[in-house]
């Protein structure tokens, strides 16, 4: 709507240039290929870290230590962080993707998202390192 | 964002009731969406009773009867009435259907009928459609090959050949499915939407095309194609039974084949 409050035409682009838009941007297979594998992969590192969870319970700092110092611990731990955070992230891009509309909101938002994983799984995996070589 | 709520010059207000004409046994309700563009008012739902005794078996049937014989200012599509020609698709009882194909019997209550969701309406029923007939444009709907047909004859397809396009080419662009999909109501001036990339799998899976990879480059986009989250409205909704999140799938797995 114009101010005089009388409809007016802003887009008189053919309906056919608008929906070929920008044209394909040749990816996104490899995007969705890696959220299939991330989430088949968690299947069995959630069971695994719930039954060290198990495992651990009651457990103090030493005990703790000596369980992430077991290199398959370690190595299974980390894993378990690289894929469920990429998974997160991977996902939630998707989720923004969807709902948010305006260019600069939505790269704003990924970029925060995006970030906040980054570091979160960043820290995960350092609490880990410093148990295992503690 | 996406839209949860209706824009106020949409919220949908009560508008008149028709009763049925005095004696009638089986009487069942309408409830329509109306909208003129010429008045200026919000979109409204009248209330038409109908005598199912003196009414045809379909919904289209109904809605005919409302045009001929109650208000002839009811704006609906509508051509063959036997759901081939995909005119009169609407939402029906919360569902997109085509209105011919969907026997009144089947709806419990009043009937309501709106048009096809998350579409800019032309008038009452009639939903303007421009946006996904564009989208069928650019995925060049037509056998695209370089080898010369025999001279004499057409292309030839093996038995086994032809059923890969079976299930495919019945779609009649009602655009049910499209219009039925959440990706599509957010994202639809970028998303293809399931009618479409349907049609672009009937021509990757004919085996007389030549242009499949170039088909499948054009459709590799995270918005063209990857909105697709597998909800299956799409295949719950299709009047005609047929599953565009299947094709929507295929597409998916043969982009990855192609990679290794």
């Amino acid at each position: 709507m114009s101010k005089d409050n009388n409809p007016s035409i802003h887009i008189m682009r053919s309906q056919l240039g608008r929906v070929r838009g920008l044209g394909a941007a040749k990816t996104g297979a490899a995007h969705w290929w890696a959220e299939r594998i991330t989430s088949v992969a968690l299947l069995p590192l959630s069971l695994y870290f719930v039954v060290s969870v198990i495992v651990l319970r009651g457990a103090d700092h030493a005990a703790m230590a000596s369980y992430m110092g077991e290199p398959w611990n370690t190595v299974l731990f980390l894993a378990l962080i690289a894929t469920l955070f990429s998974h997160l992230s991977m996902g939630l891009q998707v989720v923004i993707e969807d709902y948010v509309r305006e260019d600069t909101k939505r790269i704003f938002t990924l970029l925060v998202v995006k970030g906040g994983i980054a570091i979160l799984a960043l820290a995960s995996a350092i609490s880990v390192l410093k148990l295992a070589f503690s | 964002m996406a839209e949860f709520t209706l824009p106020k010059n949409s919220v949908v207000g009560v508008g008149k009731t028709y009763k049925a004409p005095a004696g009638a046994k089986r009487v069942k309700e309408f409830k329509v969406y109306r909208w003129n563009p010429d008045d200026g008012k919000n979109p409204v739902t009248d209330t038409y009773e109908i005598d199912l005794d003196t009414c045809g078996p379909m919904v289209l049937d109904a809605i005919i009867k409302i045009k001929n014989e109650i208000d002839a200012s009811l704006t609906f599509r509508r051509s063959c009435r036997e759901g081939i020609c995909g005119s009169c698709a609407m939402n029906i009882d919360g569902t997109n259907t085509l209105a011919c194909l969907k026997p009144i019997g089947d709806v419990k209550g009043a009937v309501n009928i709106s048009p096809l969701p998350h579409m800019p309406v032309v008038k009452d029923l009639v939903p303007d459609l421009t946006q996904p007939y564009a989208q069928y444009r650019s995925i060049e709907p037509w056998l695209q090959a370089e080898t010369a047909p025999p001279p004499d004859a057409e292309r030839l397809q093996s038995k086994e050949e032809r059923a890969e396009i079976d299930g495919l080419w019945e779609c009649i662009l009602c655009f049910c499915c499209s219009t039925s999909c959440p990706s599509y109501w957010w994202n639809g001036d970028r998303y293809l939407g399931p009618a479409v990339l349907m049609a672009a799998y009937r021509w990757i899976a004919d085996s007389r095309d030549e242009h499949t990879g170039k088909r499948l480059d054009s459709l590799e986009d995270p918005f063209k194609l990857y909105r697709c989250h597998t909800i299956m409205n799409c295949t719950q909704t299709c009047p005609k039974g047929l599953n565009p999140a299947k094709a929507i799938g295929k597409i998916k797995q043969l982009m990855l084949e192609r990679q290794g």
